[in-house]
């Protein structure tokens, strides 16, 4: 027996359908605008892609099944117009919008779906985002290489296509609005092999119209795209190779829309005190959490004391300043823009004669000494010796080692780093829901050699009340689960394997010809800013 | 003269070997887990080892430098572990950028060095002279990320006088040119210089001015072609410093060469491209020193090669 169920969120959108595809009053089609990074986009086949700046990209070139409101976390239905879900939660049915074309002029069917989440889960395609997938039935054995596909995905008919889960999943529309799960024509992926990636066929708004490697990217507007009006621009000049300084020049004298690295440290103050940049410069939340691991499995941190102590004896205000305020303190692993963020946990006060106190009580009144590993990038080595400063009054000597990214995160999940500062490597959150901070960074999963839980920290109890939680689906239990989480996230304090620091910031900067809602410039998730609905004005 | 050039292509492939060798070994020690860096932050334990074995990381090293050197004799350099695309059209869509790029360098410090050489030689011991050559000392010892970033804060953006950094146009290669250009400028206006002053004081320009020729005439048909050849000669191992300057200078213009593709594969450990660039340029060096060796006969008759 099915039950038609639809999440809270998802009635809502589904209420006002037009709400966000309306076009924006103020919108004038057309235009063209320049975006600048200084990496290589290096690749946008949505099962691969993983970085900052093309996972926006991706976005606007290939859809999922769900979708977010543009600016918001709010999911709303994507290529899939709607969807039921069994009362078990265990299947969803999908129901795909119809007339979806692809850029090659086919139309999207079933197939098309079972084909694209077989392809990323298949051990062949070596998606870094392949166990995304793993609730969905038979995820095992075709992560293996056992079987050829997912059994839990099946074609109904060219509209219709219905997933089965071994679990109950609360994340998992969250899941199909994430581009690993994004459609791809099997035609186009078997035409070019594994160089898909530089020859990208979705249903975007966008196609590709030109890559000239290392240097550009034009993005065209789909003008068939099923979202009637969107997009406004015509194109996307995406210009790679510019160092972060020299695009703040070129757009201080009209050449470049929107520097995709941000404004450069160093030129942060000197924007933000000339009225005329600063207007142009949109703040936002992002789901980012700057934090202190504690290896809880090596002295003095498997003292939990000593862990306590730490959370004490950081001057995060003062670390806060040292990066120009782009960051606000936090007192807990979520960012406060995150479903299931404690907004009245007062957090562990900055306290020194108190952390002392602590040190006494773990028998470490004469002091102990260690090591905090760093990313060698600027600010981080500043913050560094900030935490350093901070530590020394308590009594932890801590030595600084400051290393490449790659050193850094493996002396993390190799256990042989007792603290990190995580600046440069911090959880940024995949999709929004509060259990993409617990899994891979704190739950025992993690906690394996080569793991991203870099304190080592595993509570066998927590995660147990995660899996309950994730397995709260039905739309009256939103509010329950949220509470679930913001509990987990509690405990995690009370044992604190983390000194939480600070939350960046997102500071976009534009041109002055850019139009469309702040939001857009800071979306939570298409990072950095929301190609499809952004438009010019001149 | 052939039994030269086949001892110095055998001891131009050993040295290739010899520099595939090493750096496979110092990427295989490296502190630092490709494979991680395929995977990302949210990948299983099991997709981790899955990309492991799909790469052939898990096999011994010197099974995985076999691989890879057989594909390399084969003409295949792989393909890169984040872009997935192969290594060799990476580098084959940014080479005719780092070579436009070498050239405009070997251009700019001819042009800057051998001017100012010639002059400061003209004016020995006059306060030009002791100026250019404190100039030029300044030029050998400045940092290129200094000078990169000079050049494009006065010329470009107080000036206005070129675009700040990109590549397409000509005025888009002067500034870039300039900044690796500029150290070879000062070793070759301080090389002309005592070039320049040993040829003024030889014989036949004291002939040459006794027949009545004019000053500048002496200057520019007599002295500037003897004076000239031994740095012709250093050209070729410029190449050699050239390729550590790319990867710098290129960074900062947004020069879409071989340089900034190293400096991005070596943030990422994307152990396929750096092993790619490492050859290639490690060719191009090769390839220099031995085109200059040969040169060399054909500038100066009085050297044989053996």
């Amino acid at each position: 027996m099915k039950k038609l169920m639809i999440s809270t969120a998802l009635s809502l959108a589904l209420a006002l359908p037009a709400a966000a595809q309306d076009p924006d009053p103020n919108a004038r089609p057309g235009g063209d605008i320049i975006i600048t990074y200084k990496d290589d986009v290096a690749t946008l086949d949505p099962a691969i892609g993983y970085d900052w700046q093309n996972w926006s990209m991706i976005k606007s070139v290939f859809d999922g099944l769900m979708d977010y409101e543009p600016g918001t976390t709010t999911l709303r239905p994507g290529l899939a117009e709607s969807y039921e879900m069994s009362e078990d939660g265990l299947t969803y049915t999908f129901h795909l919008r119809p007339g979806v074309k692809f850029h090659n002029g086919r139309e999207m069917v079933a197939e098309d779906v079972k084909y694209s989440l077989d392809r990323v889960t298949d051990p062949e395609t070596q998606s870094p985002g392949a166990g995304f997938f793993g609730s969905i039935k038979g995820y095992d054995e075709a992560a293996s290489g056992a079987a050829k596909g997912l059994s839990g995905v099946t074609v109904i008919d060219p509209a219709t296509v219905q997933i089965e889960l071994s679990r109950p999943d609360a994340t998992f529309l969250h899941i199909m609005a994430l581009n690993f799960s994004y459609v791809v024509p099997k035609e186009a992926v078997e035409e070019f092999g594994a160089d898909f990636g530089k020859h990208p066929v979705g249903t975007g708004a966008y196609s590709l119209g030109e890559w000239s490697i290392g240097q550009k990217l034009v993005f065209r507007k789909n003008p068939d795209y099923w979202i009637a009006g969107i997009p406004y621009l015509d194109s996307i000049t995406v210009e790679i190779g510019q160092e972060p300084v020299v695009a703040l020049l070129r757009l201080q004298n009209g050449e470049v829309d929107v520097p995709g690295d941000g404004i450069p440290p160093a030129k942060f103050q000197e924007v933000m005190s000339d009225p005329e940049q600063a207007a142009r410069v949109v703040e936002g939340g992002q789901l980012h959490t700057g934090y202190v691991t504690m290896n809880v499995t090596t002295p003095p941190f498997d003292k939990p004391e000593v862990r306590r102590a730490v959370n004490m004896a950081l001057n995060k205000d003062r670390i806060v300043q040292m990066i120009n305020n782009r960051a606000v303190p936090a007192n807990q692993p979520l960012p406060p823009s995150m479903p299931g963020y404690t907004a009245d946990y007062a957090g562990y006060a900055f306290d020194v004669e108190a952390a002392k106190k602590l040190m006494a009580d773990a028998g470490l009144a004469d002091g102990v000494e260690t090591e905090l590993y760093v990313m060698n990038t600027d600010p981080n080595p500043r913050i560094a010796q900030a935490i350093q400063q901070d530590l020394s009054q308590i009594g932890i000597r801590a030595e600084i080692r400051a290393l490449a990214q790659a050193n850094v995160i493996e002396a993390g999940g190799n256990g042989s780093a007792p603290m990190i500062w995580s600046g440069g490597m911090a959880w940024i959150a995949d999709f929004p829901d509060p259990s993409n901070f617990y899994g891979p960074i704190l739950g025992c999963a993690g906690a394996e050699p080569g793991g991203w839980n870099w304190a080592k920290y595993c509570n066998a109890d927590l995660d147990a009340a995660a899996t309950a939680a994730d397995g709260m689906v039905a739309a009256d239990q939103a509010d329950a689960r949220l509470s679930a989480w913001s509990d987990i996230y509690m405990k995690v304090m009370e044992d604190a394997p983390w000194a939480p620091v600070f939350n960046e910031q997102r500071f976009t900067m534009k041109s002055p010809r850019m139009g469309g809602a702040d939001a857009l410039y800071v979306d939570p998730v298409s990072i950095p800013i929301n190609y499809d609905y952004v438009y010019v004005s001149e | 003269m052939a039994a030269y050039l086949i001892r110095r292509l055998i001891q131009s492939a050993l040295i290739l070997l010899g520099v595939s060798v090493i750096t496979f070994l110092l990427l295989y020690i490296l502190p630092a887990d490709p494979v991680r860096q395929i995977a990302g932050r949210s990948a299983t334990p099991e997709v981790v080892e899955n990309i492991r074995r799909q790469l052939g990381l898990d096999q011994p090293v010197w099974v995985q430098y076999g691989h890879y050197l057989w594909g390399l004799l084969h003409g295949d350099m792989g393909r890169s572990y984040l872009q997935r695309s192969e290594v060799a059209t990476l580098i084959a869509a940014r080479l005719p950028a780092t070579l436009q790029l070498m050239l405009g360098a070997i251009l700019a410090e001819l042009l800057i060095g051998l001017t100012l050489g010639v002059i400061a030689a003209l004016n020995r011991g006059k306060p030009l002279d002791t100026g250019l050559m404190i100039a030029s000392f300044a030029a050998v010892s400045a940092p290129q990320f200094v000078v990169a970033l000079l050049l494009l804060y006065v010329f470009a953006v107080k000036l206005g006088w070129f675009p700040i950094g990109g590549y397409g146009t000509l005025s888009h290669l002067i500034l870039p040119s300039i900044t690796m250009g500029i150290m070879g400028a000062g070793w070759y206006s301080r090389m002309m210089r005592s070039s320049m002053l040993d040829v003024l004081r030889a014989d036949y320009i004291r002939t040459a001015r006794a027949k009545g020729l004019g000053r500048m005439r002496v200057v520019l048909r007599h002295a500037l072609p003897n004076a000239i050849l031994p740095i012709i000669a250093m050209i070729g191992m410029d190449i050699g410093i050239f390729m550590g300057g790319v990867v710098v200078v290129e960074s900062v213009f947004g020069w879409p060469g071989i340089g900034q593709l190293a400096w991005q594969a070596i943030q990422r450990v994307d152990i396929p491209i750096i092993m790619g660039v490492t050859i290639t340029s490690a060719c191009a060096i090769v390839l220099g020193n031995l085109l200059a060796d040969l040169i060399t006969p054909f500038i100066d008759p009085r050297i044989k090669l053996r």
